[in-house]
């Protein structure tokens, strides 16, 4: 199995997800080998063999000739790929970076370890193709029945293994450029993820919404698209006591603040509520992200600023907290191909108002779902859950009820079965 | 004496006054509550489905069976005042079949609503309501009396005694009868003047639900083998039950499967059979003594598998919906309000606390069909909205007098 980060050292969800599907895969009778770019050594070595990219030769000397020339046409391909992942935010940087590195398919040293940094970052592109090469060399050093790489980082690695090793290949799509950049879409990284998906024998979505984009807009069959739900795993988290200081409700937005979430709904719908009930209510926007400064000024210009607060980016303990000091949570976005945030909040007895856009909302049912463009709804409901506490109650005890059914075990147990599908 | 078995038709007839999208705003701001094109729309739907076609074939049995064949109906009063606004014609329809003498029109209460479970002045006041209602519309008082859902406890069988009713409609459910058959009277335990006649589920719900089921074992399902469950059974019955929502024929089932066709072959052929009359349920009171008590001390009805009421009182949501709504009618009646006192009547339609079920998460389909909402949360919140607005406007007004 490919993925790009394992607990503890994780910057998205990508990881925890691993992490939990590895563990139920494990009680499901699957053996895993869990390669990364940048392993530290702390990961749970207990639930797979970690392998760190970093401790690998690039192209084994066991390769036959044969094999080298099909690794390096294939690296070709890869050549083509310009390195920056989002013009506006990493153009300039790769520029220059570009200039004092020349042509960086040719730095590529066949016979270096390479220091990944496992990091998302300018040398982005470059880092996918040099873990492209040393998935290679994995594959002819390992022995192993499936390949299963996530995301688009990854997908390189992925059918540079299965060149290698003509095993079947199955991707993992947990998130798809459409969610990222809305119709701004990043030709380079689409290329990577289309070539992923065609070169894949399966390809997983964590959602049906997901597997809608993957059919209509990378053109795959749909025969070959299998939606697998996200689970959650909350052993290790002990439920947390909290004193609170304000006596007013609190509704929390918590999540990175960018055009994929949908900041602007939230802000929108609780200037609605506050409007109409000034008293009682407080909102919270936790979480950081490009559009952070736009939302701000949109709560000043509003006039809602005293009630309306902003806590800047969450981590570890204070998203817990922050969860527990909450009376209302919502997820308004734009596309969500799962979205894991809601489940934590109602494990935590928090009731959660989710956007229809979002691939959790085909697996909940004691989840308050709106468009997320429609704020009037959001406002609704947000008041519906200030206001009537049966209306809490219920969300809260079925909710707690629902996500705790939400195995990974199951989930696992349906990703064991595409793999003996693709297994012949 | 020996007399012959009988079947006793029963249709339902109702249409709730469904919500309209009332989001908090308007809490306080605006006071129309209802989804009018909505509940036109499927108003004049099923009246050119079901109720006009479906009346038209029930008069042309009457007259060419020479009243052999006899139904009843109960209408609600949320439906009666739809027909009145958007379908005269069907209200116009009712009464003539009224006229043939055949037909026999039910008391219930005036909005369909579940108030015998929690309010006896309420239930009280709109069963006498409906009453006049029908007298006014059809010349004459019902003398039976039929709940909303056939909810019936021996509590509620006393009070509808009371009330001057001789006979009552209510489930065959097998909590109760256990080895006891449906197709005999019964009388209540509590008021043992008041008959009992018990819907006989089977045979109800195979023409009712079953009937265009293709994966029933039983489907296509014929007159002929129809009728010669209804021989088997009245061979030792006195009376059979067969009461179901009269949306059955050409909107739950769609007439081109037969349905319509279906019913008028089985009514010819039992009487081209012989031994079995049809009767409405005051003549089936009179006809027949009731063969024992029935103790009932927990209210039934006919939903679902359970046959109990939680399908509208089965969660927080709408025990909170509905007591709130009840806490309010001390002041409603104080409050003299006739723009009020009509939407209290409506607010207490037992459709709304059926959209906020959340059974139908496992046992889908009925539920949903009937439902305008997405989700039973959906509808809890709409409706409290609602409830607010409606709270102000009688706290107001009392605050004016």
């Amino acid at each position: 199995m490919f993925g790009w980060e394992f607990p503890p050292h994780i910057a998205g969800g990508l990881g925890t997800a691993c992490y939990g599907m590895v563990k139920g895969l494990l009680h499901n009778d699957v053996e895993v080998l869990f390669v990364m770019p940048s392993a530290s050594g702390d990961e749970d070595g207990t639930v797979a063999k970690i392998i760190n990219a970093s401790d690998v030769e690039a192209v084994a000397s066991t390769s036959t000739p044969i094999d080298v020339l099909e690794k390096l046409n294939f690296l070709r391909i890869g050549s083509n790929m310009v390195p920056y992942i989002d013009p506006i935010a990493f153009g300039e940087l790769v520029e220059s970076e570009r200039r004092t590195q020349g042509e960086w398919l040719e730095k590529i040293n066949f016979k270096q370890k390479y220091k990944f940094s496992g990091k998302y970052g300018a040398n982005l592109m470059e880092e996918v193709a040099r873990y492209a090469m040393v998935a290679a060399t994995i594959a002819t050093q390992h022995d192993f029945d499936v390949i299963h790489a996530h995301d688009w980082l990854t997908y390189l690695a992925g059918i540079a293994a299965k060149r290698v090793s003509g095993k079947p290949l199955v991707i993992h799509v947990h998130a798809t450029e459409f969610d990222r950049s809305g119709e701004r879409v990043n030709t380079e990284v689409f290329r990577l993820e289309k070539m992923g998906m065609e070169a894949a024998d399966r390809v997983m979505t964590v959602s049906n919404l997901t597997r809608n984009i993957v059919v209509n807009k990378y053109g795959i069959n749909p025969a070959k698209v299998v939606t697998v739900h996200n689970a959650v795993d909350f052993s290790g988290k002990d439920e947390l006591v909290v004193t609170r200081n304000v006596p007013e409700k609190v509704v929390t937005f918590l999540g990175r603040i960018t055009f994929q979430k949908g900041p602007e709904y939230f802000i929108e719908a609780a200037a609605k509520v506050l409007k109409r009930c000034p008293e009682g209510v407080r909102f919270v926007m936790a979480g950081s992200g490009d559009l952070l400064n736009k939302s701000i000024r949109r709560v000043a210009a509003l006039g809602i600023a005293d009630k309306f607060h902003f806590t800047g980016f969450l981590r570890g303990m204070d998203v817990q907290k922050m969860f527990a000091y909450s009376d209302v949570y919502v997820m308004p976005s734009v596309s969500e191909p799962f979205g894991i945030s809601p489940l934590e909040a109602m494990r935590t007895g928090v009731p959660t108002i989710i956007s229809k856009q979002s691939g959790v909302a085909e697996v909940l049912r004691h989840a308050i779902k709106v468009d997320f463009w429609d704020v009037d709804a959001l406002s609704d409901a947000i008041y519906g859950l200030i206001k009537y506490p049966a209306l809490v109650d219920m969300a809260s005890r079925c909710g707690l009820d629902e996500v705790n059914s939400l195995k990974w075990d199951h989930a696992a147990e349906k990703i064991k079965k595409v793999y003996e599908s693709v297994i012949e | 004496m020996q007399t012959n078995p009988s079947i006793c038709f029963y249709f339902q007839v109702h249409q709730p006054d469904r919500l309209r999208q009332y989001r908090f705003f308007d809490i306080g701001n605006d006071h129309y509550y209802f989804d009018e094109f909505l509940n036109r729309t499927i108003l004049r739907r099923v009246a050119d489905t079901c109720y006009l076609p479906m009346n038209a074939l029930i008069k042309d049995l009457i007259v060419s069976t020479k009243g052999q064949f006899k139904v009843a109906f109960s209408i609600s009063g949320s439906a009666i005042d739809q027909f009145e606004k958007y379908a005269p014609e069907v209200l116009e329809s009712f009464r003539d079949l009224a006229s043939t003498g055949c037909v026999e029109f039910l008391g219930e209460t005036y909005s369909h609503s579940l108030a015998s479970l929690t309010n006896p002045d309420q239930f009280t006041a709109q069963v006498k309501m409906h009453s006049d209602l029908i007298k006014k519309h059809f010349g004459k008082k019902p003398a039976s009396f039929r709940n909303t859902e056939l909810v019936y406890s021996d509590q509620i069988g006393k009070m509808v005694s009371k009330l001057g009713f001789s006979c009552m409609l209510t489930e065959g459910a097998r909590g109760i009868l256990g080895w006891k058959s449906p197709n005999y009277l019964y009388t209540c335990a509590a008021a043992p003047k008041l008959k009992l006649l018990l819907r006989n589920f089977k045979l109800s719900d195979d023409m009712a639900f079953r009937f265009s089921n293709q994966s029933w074992n039983e489907w296509p399902l014929t007159a002929d083998k129809y009728v010669a469950w209804l021989q088997e059974a009245a061979g030792d019955a006195q009376v059979i039950n067969l009461f179901m929502d009269y949306e059955t024929f050409g909107e739950h089932q769609k007439a081109s499967g037969g349905i319509l066709e279906f019913f008028k072959a089985v009514v010819k052929l039992v009487l081209a059979k012989g031994g079995i009359d049809f009767i409405t349920p005051a003549q089936a009171a009179k006809k027949f003594d009731g063969v024992a008590e029935l103790n009932v001390p927990y209210p039934i009805s006919w939903a679902d598998e359970e046959r109990d009421t939680t399908a509208w009182l089965g969660n927080e949501l709408q025990n909170e919906a509905f007591s709130k709504l009840y806490a309010l009618s001390d002041k409603v009646v104080a409050a003299e309000d006739a723009a009020i006192t009509k939407d209290f009547l409506r607010l207490q339609e037992s459709d709304h606390f059926y959209y906020m079920c959340t059974k139908f998460f496992s046992d889908g389909a009925v539920h949903s069909y009937f439902n305008p909402y997405a989700s039973p949360y959906d509808a809890f919140i709409n409706y409290m909205n609602v409830l607010s607005d409606f709270a102000l406007r009688v706290n107001n007004k009392l605050k004016q007098d």
